[in-house]
């Protein structure tokens, strides 16, 4: 297993302008998404007079606080082809970019711990096979070679009984991501402005116009939202009401070790999720919390529950101390599955409720959302992704493979 | 770790407890008289609010009864809980 060196940081990633007084497009959130559809934006569709507007410091809120983990091996053809078209923008984001975002593809298996786990993980292998997204499935003795640290003991209390293995999948280094996409969209004349929270949005009859600012108040012909956790209080102040729930989700690295784990390893029924980071931390993640939050903490339990789980899988682990732990705050939709398109406010776009998957869709979601801002229209990935879903009954229900319980 | 004032047993750790969600919500009263969009509201669409909530929490582990729990969601801070029917004694805050 290769670990890279981290880059040299240059001195000045991007500029720091203060608002102008009207833009074409106003971003709001400069997290990871907010930054990709920035760059995408001017690079795809040529519309460079944006502005990503960012209340706190560039990247510091979910962005800073997930696990890193990259995978596209979701159950429903919409979620795989939105989650792999992503997936195969991160394989070429460091060219792209010319940034290293220090993307690493060790695979990640899904432990199956009942005959309904295997049933289901099969399920998805074959699915994710005719949609063109690799899969294998892993006998335990296979997952035991793959990640030799996992316990695969038939003795455990919830014996490993197989794995899901995608060889694509894995981390990135979250931060470079950010960097990188922010360089980036800099360069491309995109204006990108820190400490200017947004306060108000405004809208004359059925179109926005703008928004108002901790900064003053700014013109725009399209605003688009992309602010995870926070977006229900966003769309409230255009009058919109959405199917969406904040909670926390924590996670939390060990001390720095010794190259252990080769690979990730999630679990839904005992619920862990665990990589190694470049740097030697171990980075595990946990559930979200069952209450509405906006604490950007949750409860101790979860993470005794955590990490009594990663034990289970890891007894090598039980001497490792934990260096921090934190929270984000996701958006949770009722099917498990983002929302990304129009809404009923002409020229307002919503890209929310990405719950606990919202890293590693980085690239796609910016590539769809940009398309959706500048055609007015849904990309063909994102078509699905619609608000009105909940009123149709047309679901995408991605429980199962969400890996997280939510 | 919240202590969760459950009304018939008292405070209690969360983790004996099962959390509802939004309170008050009120099922339909004649449900074939609801169209696409009122179903929709009525099932998806919940309040999300950053500060003081109202909310239905369950003594799951305990006598098993739900209760309303007014509760802040960024301090976490719980200011009152009551029993089904009943206001909720609260002081200003």
């Amino acid at each position: 297993m290769a670990y890279a060196e981290s880059p040299e940081h240059p001195a000045g990633l991007w500029r720091n302008p203060d608002p102008r007084r009207t833009y074409d497009v106003v971003i709001v959130g400069a997290g990871g998404h907010g930054l990709a559809t920035a760059y995408y934006l001017a690079r795809n569709h040529g519309i460079t007079n944006v502005a990503v507007l960012e209340r706190g410091w560039l990247a510091g809120g979910n962005m800073a606080r997930n696990t890193a983990i990259i995978r596209s091996n979701y159950l429903w053809d919409e979620s795989a082809a939105l989650y792999d078209h992503a997936l195969r923008l991160w394989e070429g984001l460091s060219e792209e970019l010319d940034y290293d975002i220090l993307f690493s593809q060790r695979g990640v298996l899904n432990l199956a711990h009942s005959l309904q786990d295997v049933r289901d993980s099969v399920r998805r292998v074959e699915a994710n096979r005719l949609q063109g997204v690799d899969a294998e499935w892993l006998t335990p003795e296979q997952v035991k070679e793959f990640c030799p640290v996992v316990n695969v003991s038939q003795d455990a209390r919830y014996p490993v009984l197989g794995a899901t293995l995608q060889r694509r999948a894995g981390i990135a280094k979250h931060d470079h991501v950010a960097w990188a996409y922010a360089r980036a969209a800099d360069a491309l004349g995109v204006d990108l402005i820190q400490n200017c929270e947004v306060t108000g949005i405004t809208v004359r009859g059925d179109r926005v116009t703008g928004v108002e600012t901790s900064r003053g108040p700014i013109a725009a012909g399209r605003v688009a939202l992309a602010a995870a956790g926070h977006s229900s209080l966003l769309a409230g102040m255009a009058g919109l009401r959405l199917p969406i729930q904040s909670h926390p989700l924590q996670a939390l690295v060990s001390e720095l070790l010794e190259p252990v784990h080769p690979c990730v390893v999630m679990s839904n029924a005992v619920h862990v999720y665990v990589s190694q980071a470049h740097k030697g931390e171990l980075v595990l993640g946990a559930g979200v919390d069952q209450y509405n939050s906006y604490g950007q903490r949750g409860g101790f339990h979860v993470i005794r529950q955590q990490m009594a789980a990663a034990l289970e899988l890891f007894p090598a682990f039980a001497r490792a101390r934990v260096l921090r732990t934190w929270g984000g705050v996701v958006d949770v939709s009722p099917d498990a599955s983002p929302i990304v398109g129009l809404t009923p406010v002409d020229g307002l776009y919503l890209n929310c409720g990405w719950g606990t998957g919202g890293f590693k869709a980085t690239p796609g979601a910016g590539w769809v959302y940009a398309h959706t801002i500048a055609h007015d229209r849904p990309h063909p990935l994102n078509e699905p992704y619609t608000l009105e879903r909940f009123t149709t009954g047309a679901l995408i229900d991605e429980h199962g493979a969400a890996a997280v319980a939510h | 770790m919240q202590l969760i004032p459950c009304p018939w047993c008292g405070d209690r750790d969360e983790v004996e407890f099962h959390y509802g969600g939004q309170a008050h919500l009120v099922h339909p009263a004649d449900p074939d008289a609801l169209s696409d969009e009122e179903w929709a509201g009525y099932l998806f669409l919940r309040d999300n609010p950053k500060g003081w909530f109202e909310e239905r929490w369950s003594h799951a582990a305990g006598c098993r009864r739900w209760f309303t729990v007014v509760r802040h969601t960024v301090t976490h801070e719980v200011r009152g809980s009551h029993r089904p029917g009943e206001r909720v004694a609260v002081s200003a805050s």
